[in-house]
Order: C-alpha cells, then sequence, then structure tokens
C-alpha cells in the first residue's frame, strides 16, 4: 500500500508510473505495427503468388454460379419421380461403389490402428522399451503422417496396381501416422502406478502394456479410431481420383466428361454418406463415454 | 484401516444382498462377442474381396523397394530444387490465403450455429446443415469443380480450401462460443448493450485465442493438403510430384518428398510456437 503523498501527481514514483505506461504502450503499438506488416506483406505475397486478386475472383464467381447451376437437375413437381429416376439413373451401381468405399475406410482404419496401437505404445517416452526404438517408432510415425494420403496411392497404385489395394494401403499407412502419434500422446499422459506394482510383481514388459498400460487408454483408443474412420471415409470417397478405388473414379469420369447431372448425384450420394458415418460413429462414441462415466 | 478391513469382511454379504451387480451377464458377453465377431467377419470379407493376397502384398513390396532405391539419390540439380522451392512457395501461399479467408467467413456463420448468440432454432439448424455439407465434400472434390469453373491453376486451389474449411472452421469456432462464459455478455447487455455489442464485447474476447489457435491447425492441415490439391490441376507442388511420378522420375519425386516434409515440420513447428504462447498467454 502507498501512502497518500505518493499518490499526487508530481511525485517521483508517479513520474516513475507514467514512464512505465508509456513505455508499456509504445512497445504494445510496436508489436502491433510490425505484426501487422509482416503480415500484410505475407498476405500480399502469398495473394500475388496464388493468383488471388479481386478482379479474377469477380471474373471466376459467375462462372462458379454458372457450373454450379449445370450440375443441379431439373425436378418438376408433377414429373418427380421421372426425372429423380432419370438423375439417379446408375443408383444400384452408385449404391455398390459406396459400399466399396465404405468398405475400403473400414478395412484400411483396422489395418492402420494395429500398426498404431504397436507403435504408440513403442514411440512413448514414458513406456517404451528402449529409448533407440522409442526415437525410431516415432520417426517412423512422423513420416507416415507428413506424407499426405494421396501421394502414398499414387506411388502404391504403381507398385501394387490399380484398384482399391492401393487406396486401402494408402490410407493405413497415412492413418497410422496420425492415430500412432494421438495413441502415444495418450499413453505418455497415464498414471504410472499400475505398470509400477506389475514390474514389481515380475511382470515384463509385453505384460505391463497389457495389462497396466492397455486398459487406460482403451477409450480413448476407441474413440480416437471411430474419429479416424469418419476421415477415412472422406479419404476413400477421393482415391478413385488417383485409380484408387471407391466412388472417386465415377465422380472424376463424371466431373471430366462434362456428364453434369451425374456430378450433383454422386456429390449427393457422398455427402450423405458421409453425414450418416459421422452420426453413427458420434452415438457410438457417446455410447463408450457413457459407459465409462457411468463405471 | 479398521472401516476397509469390515469392507471386506463384508464382502460376502454384499454379494448376497445385491446379486445383480456380482453376477456375469451372459447376454452382455454374447452381444460383445457377436459384435466383435461381425467386425472380423467384415474385416476378413473386405481383405478377400480387395485381393489381399499375400503374393501381391509381397511383389508390391518388391516394386516398392526398387522405387526407393531408385529415389538414391535425390535430384540436387539448383534448377530443379528451385523450380520446386518455387512451387512450395506457390502451395505455402494458397494455404495461408486460403486459410485467411476462411477463418474470416466461418466467423458469422460460426455465431449463427452457436446456440447462446443465435436463438433461432430452425435457422441455427439450417446453418448447420449447410456448414455440413461444405465440410461433407472433401476439399479435392471441391477442387475438381472449381478447376472446371475458374480455369487450371492456384486460384481454384484457393477457392476449394476456403469453401470446404468454411465448414470445418465454423464448426470449430462454434464449438468455443458455445463453451465460453456468459456472465460478461450479460454485464453488456445489464449496461444497455445491444445484440450486436453483446457478442462483440462479452463473447469474442474469450474466444478470440481459441479462434486463432484453430485457424492455426487448420493452416497446418491445409498445408499438408495443398500439396495434393495439384494432382487435380490447381496449381503448386502436387502437380509437380504427380507429374514426376506419372514420367517415373524417381530421384525429382524424391527431392520434393523431402522438401515436402521439411516444409510441413517448419510450419509445424512455427505455429506450434505461436499456439503455444497465445494459450500461456491467456
Amino acid at each position: 500500500m502507498m501512502s497518500s503523498q505518493h499518490d499526487h501527481p508530481g511525485s517521483t514514483a508517479w513520474q516513475d508510473f507514467c514512464a512505465q505506461q508509456q513505455r508499456a504502450r509504445v512497445e504494445k503499438y510496436r508489436v502491433w505495427i510490425v505484426g501487422g506488416g509482416v503480415f500484410l506483406a505475407l498476405f500480399l505475397t502469398s495473394a500475388y503468388l496464388s493468383h488471388f486478386s479481386p478482379g479474377r475472383i469477380a471474373e471466376g464467381l459467375p462462372k462458379v454460379h454458372e457450373y454450379i447451376v449445370k450440375i443441379l437437375p431439373e425436378i418438376g413437381v408433377t414429373t418427380f419421380r421421372d426425372d429423380m429416376a432419370y438423375w439417379f439413373y446408375a443408383f444400384p451401381d452408385w449404391m455398390l461403389l459406396l459400399a466399396e468405399t465404405l468398405l475400403m475406410a473400414y478395412v484400411a482404419t483396422l489395418l492402420g490402428t494395429l500398426g498404431a496401437i504397436v507403435l504408440g505404445f513403442v514411440a512413448a517416452r514414458n513406456v517404451g522399451p528402449s529409448r533407440g526404438l522409442t526415437i525410431l517408432a516415432r520417426r517412423l510415425l512422423e513420416i507416415a503422417r507428413t506424407v499426405p494420403d494421396l501421394v502414398y496411392a499414387l506411388i502404391f497404385v504403381f507398385a501394387f496396381g490399380l484398384g482399391p489395394l492401393a487406396g486401402i494401403l494408402a490410407i493405413a499407412v497415412h492413418s497410422m501416422g496420425a492415430s500412432g502419434k494421438l495413441f502415444s500422446e495418450a499413453i505418455e499422459n497415464i498414471d504410472l502406478k499400475p505398470l509400477d506394482g506389475l514390474k514389481a510383481a515380475g511382470a515384463n514388459w509385453m505384460q505391463g502394456m497389457r495389462f497396466a498400460v492397455f486398459p487406460l487408454v482403451a477409450p480413448s483408443l476407441v474413440s480416437y479410431s471411430l474419429w479416424r474412420f469418419e476421415i477415412n471415409v472422406r479419404t476413400a470417397t477421393v482415391m478413385g481420383i488417383v485409380g484408387a478405388g471407391g466412388i472417386g473414379q465415377e465422380l472424376i469420369t463424371a466431373i471430366r466428361m462434362l456428364y453434369y447431372e451425374d456430378v450433383s448425384a454422386l456429390i449427393l450420394l457422398i455427402v450423405i454418406t458421409v453425414s450418416l458415418t459421422d452420426m453413427l460413429c458420434e452415438r457410438i462414441r457417446h455410447g463408450f463415454i457413457g459407459k465409462e462415466n457411468l463405471s | 484401516m479398521t472401516s476397509l478391513c469390515r469392507d471386506e469382511r463384508s464382502m460376502v454379504d454384499i454379494e448376497r444382498r445385491h446379486p445383480e451387480v456380482f453376477a456375469v451377464s451372459w447376454r452382455r458377453h454374447w452381444l460383445q462377442g457377436v459384435a466383435w465377431g461381425t467386425a472380423l467377419a467384415v474385416l476378413i470379407y473386405g481383405l478377400v474381396v480387395f485381393d489381399f493376397s499375400p503374393v501381391r502384398i509381397w511383389n508390391g513390396l518388391g516394386q516398392l523397394g526398387m522405387l526407393l532405391r531408385f529415389m538414391v539419390p535425390p535430384a540436387t540439380d539448383p534448377a530443379v530444387v528451385w523450380e520446386f522451392l518455387k512451387a512450395i512457395f506457390e502451395t505455402l501461399s494458397m494455404a495461408f490465403v486460403g486459410t485467411l479467408f476462411a477463418a474470416l467467413l466461418a466467423t458469422p456463420f460460426a455465431l449463427l450455429s452457436a446456440r447462446n448468440v443465435f436463438r433461432f432454432r430452425l435457422g441455427r439448424f439450417g446453418v448447420r446443415r449447410g456448414m455440413d455439407f461444405l465440410r461433407g465434400v472433401d476439399q479435392l472434390v471441391w477442387a475438381l469443380v472449381f478447376v472446371r469453373a475458374v480455369g487450371l491453376g492456384p486460384l481454384a486451389g484457393v477457392l476449394a480450401i476456403i469453401i470446404s474449411d468454411i465448414g470445418t472452421l465454423a464448426k470449430l469456432f462454434s464449438e468455443a462460443v458455445e463453451g465460453c462464459d456468459r456472465k460478461p455478455g450479460e454485464g453488456v447487455a445489464a449496461s444497455g448493450g445491444n445484440a450486436l455489442q453483446c457478442t462483440r464485447f462479452g463473447i469474442l474476447p474469450q474466444v478470440l485465442p481459441m479462434f486463432i489457435s484453430s485457424t492455426l491447425y487448420i493452416f497446418e492441415s491445409n498445408v499438408r493438403s495443398a500439396t495434393i490439391l495439384v494432382i487435380v490441376g490447381a496449381g503448386g507442388i502436387g502437380y509437380q510430384l504427380s507429374e514426376r511420378i506419372r514420367g517415373h522420375h524417381w530421384e525429382e519425386v524424391a527431392t520434393i518428398l523431402i522438401l515436402i516434409l521439411v516444409t510441413v515440420y517448419l510450419i509445424d513447428w512455427v505455429s506450434g510456437k505461436i499456439r503455444g504462447r497465445l494459450i500461456e498467454g491467456e
């Protein structure tokens, strides 16, 4: 607490305070001006490099509108049934392709999760079997998740031939990297006491992981995998673009060959499928979390 | 200590009094068994349908090994590397501009789909489903559509990033808004602020750090995805990459992959630093 004679304007304490405030204000403005300047410079350079200019946008937007109008089907009230039948003329084939896409995502998620579990345990800093192996596993996971899945797909299509196999492997490798990181982080956050208990009772590394660590991380593991499955369904829908199976093949053909109405029909089907899987996964996840909270 | 001993002794009593807690639920066991069995059956069916034969995997791995051998040593010709670097910069600027505009455009939609800001339920439902639609279509599909509409080049990629990330960011932002404390907003309302002022002074200061943090996160993810947008002809490094793979210039593919890895590491590192400071600062 300061005495009142220090507060009145003119005292040295007051002047010190004013000077300090002034310095803080100048510092704040400097940060804003320098930061804003750097940001603006970055933005202008980026806009220039990516051809993002008001003129080009103004030129492009009407074309986007035109394209959207072109891909929308004509549906009359009186001829609704016929119009729908015409719009979705290849409905059975498309449903088969969608089923293939979902199955691709499912198989890829399971394979990827399996790899992620194994590497996740090794890559966790607190429980990993040895330092060297931990570092190796971390680098492997980093490479697996940094290279985009479509790049893997491009390479795997060359190695394994066209078709879903290349797509599944590409998604599996990428999701192994992404989930493996999350798993190892989940493991790094656990309570180590159960593991100490098992070690004291003479358990080896494998047994320690199975009976002390795994039960603690299993719920988050399930939750991450379900979330990964949602992402992988989305990815599987575009694998066809590089020839790696699924409904994407049909979509890119429709777009390239200008089968306008097919484009909207396929996009609609994809959106419905993706939304349904999202909703289903959320249900399952809530079921799991609810059960965990109850016990 | 004594209570623990008494509990242990009375465990038998408790089990006798509440048999339903200790009973093994056969129905649950059975259901779990069926669930695991179905999951496994679907997996096996998938493996069979997609022809996961050991021979095919082995041959493919052999091919991959061959590719890896071709990739060493990576191309280091300065002219080629400079060309790739230019493409990397193009990719980065696509991600930057795209994320920036997506974040700006997502903010109003986020507020409109947050329960505590926009009370009109039907309108909220409409906005949310619209955002779901933007998110449900993969970025690559949007890129394909925009390439058709505005022609080949990075602009199509930028537009694809903006459109699909409006959906993602609006969802993330609206979750942040719904999770915030409503007392500051009530304070503004009590001193006579209208709805817009409540949002601006009551909610925005709370959620801004979270907005920036999720925008940075999406920027990281866009740096990755922008590298592939281009496989469909939307500019950047991906174009170079897919051309090299199609032309079997594997040593140049290796150079591009290394450049992508380094760039993504750098961006993740910088943006992690910024995010760490933001969260600590609050």
